[in-house]
């Protein structure tokens, strides 16, 4: 029995630093995604791509490892609840590795165009993203919810990027018809960064329910779609617009 | 622990013969004595929706100086299964006895608090002890047929209670192992030794025996825990079939049973009653560390 107890604590404790690899994987496929676009380097882009079997790979063994722990193991309480949610997350972290395949594609396709201003706020919003992604998996293994108020707060300044690139993008299709097609590539770009940011609330919302079993929304009023309506480029629409700063880039 | 289920099947052969007599069994003052909070107020114990067949309220009991239970109140919900889980001598049991006032002739019991059935005190001094046992039977660990024929057996408490015809017995007899799901089985041999039935049939038998005198409530005290995976799958089958006319209690001391065929489950804990509530809840959001640390096998 004992002997049963420890190695099913250790084969936990192996799947929650597998799990935390599969993280740290994918957290690389974003960073190398972002400078292939920001450095418009073909390999780079190229590597993520490739990187993408590797990641499906991660997510199919943690996936076995917890089936295989819920047929030997039969958990209850918090441990089947540490399972339950690993397989869920691992979901959530391998949505995050496509949206890095996703960017490493738009970073080819705009590999010869020219930007016509420097990449700021996007390299800002995926660095924000990545360590969201650090802290949500280090809050679930660590059981911490304090630190899921840290990846809110950091959520919700990946969404005001969002808004904030958003409306600079639309202004300048208008201004400059020649540059909508790298455009409608950048809006893109920040649009998967902002949904990596709520796929990571969505491992910050397992964390609270392994350890009390409440399963709740964190960010109820901060989901961020799109407002079609506020695509017309009425002067009047509801997008805050960083006013006092010019809009150096995204 | 060991002395404690041959002392119980002792008392279930004497449920009929000492049905008279019992209605005399001494309980000690304190029983009489209401205790009369509403309802538990406990965050983690349960009162379950729905029509409450039993109810303890604020139990304390004691064999002698020791106290097996402390403060306990559940009320069990009609027609469902209510499961009673923890680490041996915790204290199952004993609760699950009190339902049927199985500790009465246990010396140096002593009992507080109130037990309700549909609201009525058990305990009260003018009971009628045979009727109580009548109304909620019990189910032992072993299999205890008597030594007699398979139909005697089940004819044995119909016998008791009443004066059925032989037509009204085989009836009885009938409906009694077509409810325990053994009919099929001994339809043929209803005249041999039950003694000669397997481990899962004679368990079956015993059900069918407490099904014929009609009760309203089974008391299980660990039923599968003497039989192999394929019986303990028939009386778990068997156990969710008769809920839909029987308000079932079972003490199990496998979770996994537990969560298999209960709706409602209790976690004791050295005589106190830590949690109580729907089965789910209790074996994926335990809200008690220490059903938590109990149910992952942490201790115990
Ligand atoms: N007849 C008895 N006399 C004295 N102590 C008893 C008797 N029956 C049970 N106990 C004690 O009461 C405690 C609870 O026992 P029990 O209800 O049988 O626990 P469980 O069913 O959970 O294993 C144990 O410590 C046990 O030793
Ligand atoms: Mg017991």
């Amino acid at each position: 029995m004992l002997r049963t107890r420890q190695a099913f604590d250790e084969q936990l404790e192996q799947l929650q630093q597998r799990l935390l690899q599969f993280g740290t994987f994918v957290e690389a496929m974003v960073d190398k995604a972002i400078r292939a676009l920001t450095y418009q380097d073909l390999n780079l882009a190229r590597e993520v791509i490739a990187e993408d079997d590797t990641a499906d790979h991660m997510d199919v063994e943690i996936e076995q490892m917890c089936m295989h722990l819920i047929a030997q193991q039969q958990p209850m309480g918090s441990d089947l609840r540490v399972i339950g949610s690993t397989m869920k997350v691992i979901a959530d972290v391998e949505r995050i590795a496509d949206y890095a395949v996703d960017i490493a594609r738009i970073a080819i396709a705009l590999a010869d165009t020219e930007y016509f201003k420097p990449l700021v706020d996007i390299p800002r919003m995926a660095e924000l993203v990545r360590h969201m992604l650090r802290r949500g998996l280090e809050a679930l293994i660590k059981r911490d919810m304090d630190m899921t108020r840290e990846i809110i707060e950091m959520d919700d300044e990946v969404d005001a990027l969002w808004r904030k690139l958003r409306a600079q993008l639309e202004d300048i299709m208008q201004e400059r018809p020649l540059v909508v097609p790298q455009a409608v590539y950048l809006l893109l770009v920040a649009r998967y960064l902002e949904r990596i940011g709520d796929h990571v609330e969505n491992i910050a919302e397992r964390v609270a329910y392994v350890e009390t079993g409440q399963l709740t929304n964190l960010a109820p009023t901060h989901r961020t779609d799109y407002q079609p309506e506020s695509f017309n480029g009425a002067p009047g629409r509801a997008i805050q617009h960083d006013e006092g700063k010019p809009s150096g880039g995204w | 622990m060991s002395a404690l289920p041959s002392a119980v099947g002792r008392t279930l052969t004497q449920t009929g013969e000492d049905g008279s007599q019992s209605a005399g069994q001494s309980v000690a003052e304190e029983a009489f004595l209401p205790t009369c909070e509403e309802v538990p107020c406990a965050p983690n114990i349960l009162r379950p929706e729905g029509e409450i067949k039993l109810e303890a309220r604020s139990l304390n009991m004691y064999y002698g100086s020791f106290q097996a239970l402390r403060n306990v109140s559940m009320a069990i919900p009609e027609r469902r299964i209510t499961a009673l889980i923890g680490p041996s001598g915790c204290g199952k049991s004993s609760f699950l006895r009190c339902f049927n006032r199985m500790n009465d002739m246990i010396d140096g019991f002593r009992l507080e608090g109130d037990v309700l059935l549909e609201g009525n005190d058990i305990y009260r001094r003018d009971l009628d002890l045979a009727y109580l046992r009548k109304r909620v039977g019990m189910v032992f660990q072993a299999p205890n047929p008597f030594p007699m024929s398979i139909y005697d057996n089940i004819a044995y408490g119909p016998r008791l209670h009443g004066r059925p015809d032989r037509s009204e017995l085989d009836q009885i007899v009938e409906q009694s192992l077509r409810q325990a799901a053994l009919w099929d089985e001994v339809k043929d041999k209803l005249r041999q030794s039950a003694l000669g039935l397997s481990g899962g049939q004679q368990q079956r038998l015993c059900i069918a025996r407490v099904l014929a005198v009609q009760p309203e409530v089974l008391l299980m005290d660990e039923p599968a825990s003497a039989l192999d995976p394929t019986a303990t799958f028939h009386i778990e089958e068997l156990m969710l079939q008769l809920m839909e006319h029987y308000t079932i209690v079972i003490v199990t001391h496998n979770m996994y049973q537990a969560s298999r065929v209960s709706q409602y489950t209790g976690f004791f804990l050295m005589g106190e009653l830590v949690e109580f509530g729907h089965t789910e809840q209790i074996f994926e959001t335990p809200r008690d560390k220490r059903t938590d640390d109990y149910i992952r096998g942490r201790f115990g």
